[in-house]
Order: C-alpha cells, then structure tokens, then sequence
C-alpha cells in the first residue's frame, strides 16, 4: 500500500468516526428530549379521590352546581385547578355527578331548574336531566364521574379531563 | 454623503455581500409581472414582520403562567403606557396576515403561479398557510380567557375522537390529564420559538425559490406550460420583455405594504385590543365560547354537520384537504395557467369562499346556541297579553319559566334555535302542539316529563293565539271545530 492511499484510509476512517460518533451521541440526546417531551402520554392515570362536601349540602331532587380543586396542580395553575361539576340529588344516598364538559365538544353546560335541562353554549346541545341527551350534535349521555358516599361526605374520583377516548373517568 | 459612501465601503469590503444584494434587487422579472395583482405576498411578509416586533414586545410584560397571564393582560390593557395599542396592533395585525395570506393564495392559485417549476415554492407556501394557522390558534391561547380555557378543552374533544390513542393525544396536547399551568407553557413555546422557527425557515425558502425561479409571468390564455419547453420560453420574456425588479416592480410592492400598515395602525387604533374577555376561571360556568374570527367557519360546521357524520369528518377532513393542497402542482403542474381557461379553478374558489364566508357570518351570531338568558330578559310582547284569558296568560309565563324563549323568539326577541312562536297557531294544530311539546323532536328535548297535563293545556292555550291577525288558525281537517 503506498503513502496516498494510507493517508486517504486514515482521513476517512478518521472522517467515518467523527459521524459514528456524532450519530451514536445525538441518538442519545434524543432519549432524555423525548422522555420529557412525551411523559404526558405515559403516566396511565391522574385520579383521585376528591370530597365534594357533605351530602346535606345538597337537597334532595336538587341538581347543583360543586366544585372541586384538582388534586395535581401545580403552584402556578391558578384558577384552572379549580374544576366545577354538577351533583344531581335522587334522594337519600342517590346521586349522579356529571362532568361540567359536554360530550359534544367540551363546553361548559348549564343547568335550568325550570325545564330541567341542561344546555350547552356553543353548538346548541341539550341533556335532560339525568344526562341523556335531549338535542344536539352531542353523541353520548353527559359523562358521570364515580363516586361513592362514605362518612356523610361525597367523594368522587377525579383529575382528568374527560373526552370521547376517555369517557369513564 | 462622501462619508456615508466611505463608511458603506468599508462596510462592503469586510461584509462582501453588496455585489449580491444590488443584484437581487435590480434582476430582471417579467415586465407583466409589475402589477398589482403580484403585491400581496410581500404585504403578508411585511405583517409578519409587524408581528414579530408587537409579540416581543408584548413578550416584555405578558407572562404565560396561567395563574398571572389573565393579570397581565389586565396590565397590558389599562396601566402598561401604549400595552393596549401593542395588543390591538398584534391582534388585528394576525387577521390582517392571514387575510393577506389568503388573497395571496387565491391570487397565486388563478394564476397557475404553482405550476412547473414552482411546484416546491407553492409547497413551502402551503408549509407556511398551516404555520400562520398554528400561530393563530396558539396566539389566540396565550389570550388565556375563558375563550381560551374552553377552546382548550374543544381541541382537546377533538383529539379525543382519534381511535384508540385519542386519549393519550389529548395529555400530550394538554402537558397533562386536563388543562393547567402547564398546557398554556406549552403552548406558548409553540407560539413564541416552534412555529416562528418554522415560518422563519420556510419564509426563507419561499422566497429563495422566488427570487431563483423567477416571478411569474402574467399568464396568458392559450400559453401552454409545458416542461420542455417552459425555462427556455420564460427567459426569452425575461430577455426580451424584462424589467429590473427594484424599483419597476418593487414599487407597487413598496405603495401596498406601506398602506397596509397604515391601515393597520389606524384599524388598532379605532378598534382596540381584542379581548380578554373574562378570568380563564372554569368554575365561571355563565360564559360563551367563541373562536376568533377566523376560525368561527369551523365553529359552525361543528354545529351544523350531522352528528353522525362528526368524528369521521373531524378525522379524514384535514389530512384530505391539506393532502390536496399539497398535491396540487402534481396533479395540474402543467397546461394552462390562465383563470380565463380553468373553470374548474375559478368554481372551486367561488365555492370555497362562499361556503367559508357563510358559515363565518352563521357564526357571528350563532343561530343554533339557545341564548341562555332569553328566558328572564325577553319579556313577553304587550300585544301578546292583551285581552288573554287567564289561562292564556298562565301559558304565556310558563314559556318564559321553563326557558322556551331561550330557543324561541316571540316579537323577535328570544333564541333562534326554533321557530319563532309568532305564527305557531297558524302551522299546528292543538294536537300537533301537544304532541310536538311532550314528545320533543327535530332540534326540541321531549317537556313530558317536565310539564303536568294543565301546564300544557295552558300554554297550548296561549299557542292557540299566536296567528296574524287576519289569518285564521290552522285545523285538522277531520274536525271541523278546534
């Protein structure tokens, strides 16, 4: 092998290297980017059990307005960790805890003692009121939360955001 | 001025680019091309770059952390020297862009501007029209208001219809199980580095390839692009009929952008900043979420498309009409560019505008939401009281307490979801009425359960006068009295 052909080999080994190595670190850099980047859609569940005060703050045949605050905030969530529900009172131990979302595309639903229907801003959908729907673009009942009463309080379990790909919560 | 041509030539020899930039300036465009149809995309570029300067400047006092952001705009608007200006010259400044960004489009569009070989420019355009939409939504966020919260929690909706993972696609979206702190830090770096990277980038690009392939030239019916044929029949125009760009044809540019900014500075002045309109506070339930303007098309396909139709719709729609947009130069990048010889062109824009400007305007005021206060602030019309019977009366305080008037209008006043109740007696009968007020049906819940049987007798009995005077009732014809 002469001199020129030694020296070219080595460049570019040398060359062949440098990107190996690059290669093989920025690969890694990767891992730790897209750990952080994804850990949102890792974690399987964010769900608490939260109290919702006691029953005899809600009368019976009554549906109304609670709130919760949501058990993983962070200091700097402000105002939305507080998330607000409506409890809809049967009688005795009977309840039914409907998400403020509406299934159609999240927006807030509002509750009308008079024609008891619950009415939705956005679209124009309407639940009767033990959530089936009424009218509307609204494709499912409104989405309940489990909940359980247990020393003379209302706890339901709660945390996450409930959509269509998620409705039991 | 001998020292400025000093200082310039010193500048020039260390910097060497004066050569390149005169003669990016003063190359040869068609001469066709120096018209005022052309000024549109440099007067989108010239927002882009007002926006850039308002949002860093916005960026100095804004803060995207969701427990001081609503406090910070408070600020911006009322105590922050001129913040009101700086947020009204960036709001109005993103609906001017992509105003501007569209016209663009459409004029790019008719005239066969995409064509061979500018296929990649008109791709990076489309790179760019997604991009400027991102910025919206985004922006559009950072304005962390209850619009804000709740269009949050639509997109999210929207993510969750996705088969399968929809779930897992709604915490990435969120930064977490529901919208938080988190979510607008998310969103604000997507506003502020991500997409202004990309724009950056691409503007880059799409200009390159302007300036490398040349502007296009006016097309003419009955010249036929041809990819043989087209480079060498472009420089000949260049050659024969060529103009330097700076100032022949950079002029007109020059004239529009500066009277675009104008009118920006005085749209901004005139009509302020856009919003905030309320503490991003979810347990503030009395609230109407709207998009901005220019997304109020979607908001109302959403209402008016057939349920069932929604998720299917929501998932293949996009990728199926950005797919097209892309694909466009493959499928027609040769033939005639002219509008004048493409029907199907000059259709497909009269429709897509017309069908967009509608469903805008349906969304400015949103037939379909029942006005959610109508039933205690729209009172009965004095006409409709006067010498009712009891009973009648009764009916008619029962369609304002059990929120009819929330979806129906008497004296114009009241929702537009269903018809209006002023000729009610005129299109049904007693019984229609019975039936159509228990059993509900089309948009209306059933009020079975809601009403007794002498709730209904009175409000059918106040139905039962609600025609034209002059116009008689409707009747069964198998009963001759009512």
């Amino acid at each position: 092998m002469d001199q020129s052909t030694e020296k070219t080999s080595r460049r570019t080994f040398l060359f062949r290297l440098g990107l190996a190595i690059n290669a093989i670190a920025v690969a890694i850099f990767a891992i730790p980017i897209l750990g952080y980047m994804l850990s949102p859609a890792r974690r399987f569940t964010w769900l608490d059990w939260i109290s919702l005060g006691a029953v005899t703050d809600y009368p019976e045949n009554q549906t109304r307005l609670s709130e919760y605050v949501n058990p993983y905030r962070k200091p700097w969530d402000g105002e939305t960790a507080r998330i607000p529900c409506w409890v809809r009172r049967m009688s005795g131990e009977s309840f039914q805890v409907f998400a403020i979302n509406c299934t159609h595309l999240g927006c807030p639903v509002r509750w009308f003692a008079g024609s008891d229907l619950f009415m939705c801003p956005c679209h124009g959908g309407a639940f009767y009121a033990d959530g089936r729907h009424a009218s509307g673009p609204p494709p499912r009942p409104l989405y309940q939360y489990r909940h359980k009463v247990e020393a003379g309080q209302l706890w339901v379990r709660a945390g996450e955001l409930p959509t269509l790909g998620q409705p039991e919560v | 001025m001998q020292r400025l041509k000093s200082i310039g030539a010193w500048i020039d020899e260390r910097v060497q680019l004066g050569s390149a930039i005169a003669e990016v300036a003063e190359h040869p465009v068609p001469r066709s091309s120096a018209s005022w149809w052309y000024v549109f995309g440099s007067a989108t570029l010239v927002v882009f770059i007002l926006q850039v300067v308002t949002g860093i400047c916005l960026a100095t006092v804004y803060t995207p952390a969701a427990d001081r952001a609503w406090n910070s705009l408070i600020y911006l608007d009322y105590q922050q020297p001129l913040g009101w200006y700086l947020r009204a010259l960036h709001g109005w400044g993103s609906n001017f862009m992509i105003a501007l960004m569209l016209v663009h489009m459409v004029q790019v569009f008719l005239f066969g501007a995409y064509k061979y070989p500018r296929e990649l420019t008109w791709v990076a355009g489309c790179v760019l029209l997604l991009s400027t939409l991102g910025m919206a939504f985004t922006g559009q966020v950072l304005r962390f208001d209850q619009n804000a919260y709740w269009g949050l929690g639509i997109g999210a909706s929207i993510a969750g219809r996705f088969p399968l993972v929809g779930f897992k696609i709604v915490r990435l979206l969120l930064g977490g199980p529901i919208i938080a702190g988190e979510t607008l830090s998310r969103f604000f770096a997507l506003h502020v580095f991500v997409i202004p990277g990309l724009l950056i980038a691409f503007v880059g690009l799409h200009l390159f390839l302007v300036l490398r392939l040349g502007i296009n030239e006016w097309p003419m019916p009955g010249r036929i692009v041809r990819r043989d044929t087209y480079l060498e029949e472009y420089r000949n125009i260049v050659r024969t009929d060529g103009e330097p760009f700076f100032p022949y044809a950079a002029q007109k540019d020059l004239v529009f952008a500066g009277l675009i900014i104008l009118s920006l500075l005085v749209v901004a002045a005139i009509a302020g900043p856009i919003g905030p309109n309320g503490p991003p506070d979810p347990t503030i339930i009395q609230t109407v979420p709207r998009p901005d303007l220019f997304f109020l098309w979607l908001f109302s396909l959403f209402a008016l498309l057939p349920p069932w139709t929604e998720t299917f719709l929501m998932l293949v729609g996009p990728p199926l009409v950005i797919g097209i947009l892309f694909a466009l130069p493959f499928i027609s990048g040769t033939g005639e560019k002219s509008w004048r010889r493409r029907p199907v062109s000059v259709v497909i824009v009269i429709l897509t505008f017309t069908l967009i400007g509608t469903l805008t305007w349906l969304g400015t005021f949103s037939p379909w939401s029942p006005v959610m206060e109508a039933w205690s602030s729209a009172p009965t019309p004095f006409d409709y009281v006067k010498g009712r019977t009891p009973l009648e009366l009764q009916g008619a305080l029962l369609i304002q307490s059990k929120q009819c008037r929330n979806c129906h209008s008497l004296g114009g006043e009241g929702g537009l979801r269903g018809p209006a109740l002023d000729d009610t007696a005129v299109r049904l009968t007693r019984d229609q009425m019975v039936r159509q007020i228990i059993q509900g049906g089309g948009n209306m819940p059933a009020y079975g359960k809601n009403l007794t049987p002498a709730e209904v007798n009175a409000i059918v009995a106040f139905l039962a006068t609600m025609h034209p005077r002059g116009e008689p009732p409707a009747h069964d014809s198998a009963t001759p009295s009512d």
